[in-house]
């Protein structure tokens, strides 16, 4: 073998391989190299649509206690925690001069009283007058019909008769005045009766204290909450759920909670309630869930999460939602023809949580879709099929 | 006719090759300074084409959001969405942050966005979509973050659903996508320190607390711990709509200001970027021209090693041309050497970096080109020095 030989063949390997290398690098490595894809078939099977929201626990029913009139407090006699049964004095107010009142009250009515008995006696005493008035004037008119006493007489009995009368209606009127003054009094105690009960406060409901807002010696104007109450058995949850996935939510749909204090472990509950009025600003529905079984210690105010199953479709075709894109307006799949790709357009359906879209039309059971790509695709790009982009684990 | 140039190669194959090795690092490093610089520009680049918007709204008279700090209500993208020629509108908020994960801690760029809006990373590398409305995030490879992954930013924990690649700030940080309600509280809810201290300034404050208004105290810290802003309105425009008149429509009667996708190209390469592209640009022109003295000067010097030989060579009457031609050839060929070594170098180190090297062809071919062009140069000089040799040397010396 001739050195010359040997050299030629060695100068062409090396140029071959640096070809090859070049070819390699530029095919494989640089921008020039086929998109890695990954494929995924459609499949068909059940598919759950849920919707995901964030709230907080609240109290159904909660209850503000507090003063109609503006006054000062003087004892409060629960704290918070406390459970308080229907009735039951929660605090008082102080009274100021409304026991004075009463007493006032009271007394302007036995003056009354007096006053009433003693207006009976003057009708009584003019009663009688009129009686002898009236019969004094009857004697003298007989007598003047025999011509014994002169016309004169006779007219000035009669008209102290009607006087007498007179003096009966003025009586009577003067008893049903003092009866009224009477009454008047009476109802006057019974009124500042009830505005010293006001400043008693009790607890209108079986339940327990949430807050206490104020101490004794506080000045509260009316309708100021002194005290919170609630009704433990109606906590439930208050989600804000995306008005852009709230579109499925009813009442009666089974939810699950997790109690940001226990992010582990998930309450059953259901909704209970759509609000018809939903937030404009943060474009939020918000739904009331309830707890099947309400959890021990639970917090009002602790922030929560609610997933709600709003659907469950038995057998649907199904992709995998990386695999949804849009391409001028409209929405499809990227398959793989040739080794290059082309967009399909096609109807989508719900999208579930784990990520998997619903097909309504546009694909058929074992189609090959691109899933996840290397970069974003345009219509006729070079693809190169792999297991996955990322390695696992990596 | 015996190839001068092969037979020399082969008698001092070793050091022909090393050299030739040696050179091919040094034009593999100016070639990853080229990759570098274009890396930083696409870096800005590709910011703009992931969101996939043809019009960015900001704040008037800023030059938000990424070269500058801009805020705009959340709602305004509902009187965007009413002018002619919008057709699809998504809020956005950015945030440069450290965050925390189980191996350590990475620069991010958190990014609010509304699914199926502007806005949205285009593509995925692994994983699914966000499909909830809180607590789910969607990260950046280079953030090195894994598919399942749970990060705390700021409040709450956040699991990683999806995985994107090129996702980057215009300084490179990788992005990490997260619901907007979920980024507008990162941004704008303080921590709970200084949420407890602010609630007690107002409660000092006599006009925020008076005694004859029960519930005004509670009613201001209430609208004190909420925000809805966000720093961009990303627009994608119905086909056939006339950008700049949507813009012009926009600044003036939404007094807002709206960027089209070459006044953002302008602002992100021509303003954000400016500085240190043209830091990386100046070095990379050093880095050619040393490369290419380094080239020139090792050729030259190889022809001077072999004095003696081509004395010989011209003592038994070799001609000129047949010189020259082995000079040339050698030349060339240790520049070719060279530029596989380097090419090949540069695109396997690449990755390796921490910002992203982008290695264009062009690039590529327009170095070959030079790297040729240069070592023909040096021979030139080399072949001057070589046929002045005095054949005499090859007895002499």
């Amino acid at each position: 073998m001739s050195p010359r030989l040997g050299a030629k063949a060695i100068v062409a390997a090396a140029g071959i391989g640096a070809a090859l290398l070049l070819g390699w690098l530029a095919s494989s490595q640089g921008p020039l190299a086929p998109t890695k894809v990954t494929l995924a078939k459609v499949e068909q099977g059940p598919l759950v649509a849920s919707t995901f929201g964030i709230g907080t626990v609240e109290a159904r029913r909660s209850y503000a206690i507090g003063p109609t009139f503006a006054s000062r407090v003087a004892r409060v006699f629960v704290d918070q925690g406390d459970t308080v049964r229907a009735g039951q004095l929660l605090a008082e107010l102080d009274p100021v001069d409304l026991v004075d009142r009463v007493s006032s009250g009271k007394f302007a009515a036995e003056r009354a009283s007096s006053t009433i008995r003693a207006a009976e006696a003057q009708l009584a005493d003019a009663q009688s007058r009129a009686q002898l008035a009236s019969a004094s004037a009857r004697r003298y008119a007989e007598l003047r019909a025999q011509g014994f006493v002169s016309q004169e007489a006779s007219d000035a009995k009669g008209h102290d008769a009607d006087a007498a009368k007179a003096a009966v209606d003025a009586a009577a009127a003067q008893l049903a005045v003092s009866r009224r003054d009477r009454e008047r009094a009476l109802a006057d105690v019974a009124g500042v009766g009830k505005l010293r009960a006001q400043a008693r406060l009790v607890s209108p409901v079986d339940g327990v204290v949430s807050a206490r807002l104020v101490e004794p010696g506080t000045t509260v104007v009316a309708g100021q909450a002194m005290l919170q109450l609630i009704d433990p058995a109606s906590l439930w949850v208050k989600a804000r759920i995306d008005q852009g996935q709230a579109g499925g939510v009813r009442v009666g749909q089974p939810a699950q909670i997790v109690l940001r204090s226990e992010p582990n472990r998930a309450y059953l509950g259901q909704v209970e309630r759509v609000d018809l009025v939903s937030d404009a600003v943060t474009e939020e529905r918000i739904v009331n869930v309830g707890f099947a079984a309400r959890p021990e210690g639970i917090a009002v105010g602790e922030l929560i999460e609610v997933t709600i199953r709003t659907a469950e479709l038995s057998k649907v075709r199904s992709v995998p939602a990386a695999a949804v894109k849009r391409l001028a307006r409209q929405d499809g799949v990227w398959q793989i023809t040739d080794g290059r790709v082309a967009f399909r357009p096609v109807k989508f359906g719900i999208t579930s949580l784990d990520g998997r879209s619903q097909i309504l039309e546009g694909l058929n059971a074992g189609d090959e879709v691109v899933v996840h790509s290397e970069r974003e695709l345009t219509p006729g790009a070079k693809v190169r099929v792999v297991p996955a982009i990322v390695r696992a684990g990596s | 006719m015996i190839n001068l140039a092969g037979r020399d190669i082969l008698y001092g194959w070793g050091k022909f090759v090393f050299t030739g090795l040696g050179l091919g690092l040094l034009i593999g490093v100016t070639l990853s300074m080229a990759g570098i610089y274009r890396g930083l520009v696409d870096d800005g680049r590709v910011l703009l084409q992931n969101g996939g918007a043809d019009l960015w709204v900001v704040q008037r008279d800023t030059l938000g959001p990424y070269a500058e700090p801009s805020s705009v209500r959340d709602d305004a993208y509902r009187g965007l969405l009413g002018i002619r020629g919008v057709a699809a509108a998504g809020n956005v908020t950015y945030l440069t942050m450290q965050i925390q994960h189980q191996r350590g801690e990475v620069r991010v760029m958190l990014v609010g966005f509304e699914p199926g809006h502007p806005g949205e990373p285009g593509y995925l590398v692994a994983g699914r979509p966000i499909t909830r409305a809180h607590y789910e995030a969607i990260a950046d490879l280079r953030s090195g973050l894994k598919l399942g992954e749970r990060i705390r930013i700021r409040r709450h924990e956040y699991t990683v659903v999806g995985l994107t690649r090129r996702m980057v700030s215009s300084g490179g940080d990788p992005m990490i996508f997260v619901p907007l309600k979920d980024a507008q509280e990162v941004q704008f809810l303080r921590d709970n320190d200084a949420l407890v201290n602010e609630r007690a300034r107002t409660a000092a404050n006599p006009a925020f607390n008076r005694p004859g208004v029960p519930g005004l105290l509670e009613a201001v810290q209430a609208s004190q711990a909420s925000s809805h802003n966000v720093n961009v309105v990303m627009l994608r425009l119905a086909p056939g709509a006339d950008e700049a008149v949507v813009a012009r429509e926009i600044r003036r009667w939404k007094h807002l200001e709206a960027y089209t996708r070459a006044d953002m190209d302008e602002i992100l390469v021509a303003k954000l970027i400016a500085t240190s592209a043209k830091q990386i640009f100046m070095f990379l022109v050093i880095l050619s021209i040393v490369s290419a003295a380094i080239v020139a000067f090792i050729i030259y010097t190889m022809t001077l090693n072999k004095v003696r030989e081509i004395a010989v060579l011209k003592l038994i009457g070799a001609r000129n041309r047949t010189i020259a031609a082995m000079i040339l050839q050698q030349a060339l060929g240790l520049g070719a050497i060279g530029f596989i070594v380097g090419k090949t170098a540069a695109t396997l180190w690449a990755p390796i970096f921490p910002k992203y090297v982008l290695l264009l062809p062009g690039d590529a071919v327009l170095g070959a080109i030079l790297v040729l062009a240069i070592s023909a140069l040096a021979s030139i000089v080399a072949i001057r020095a070589a046929l002045r040799v005095d054949p005499a040397t090859a007895i002499g010396g």
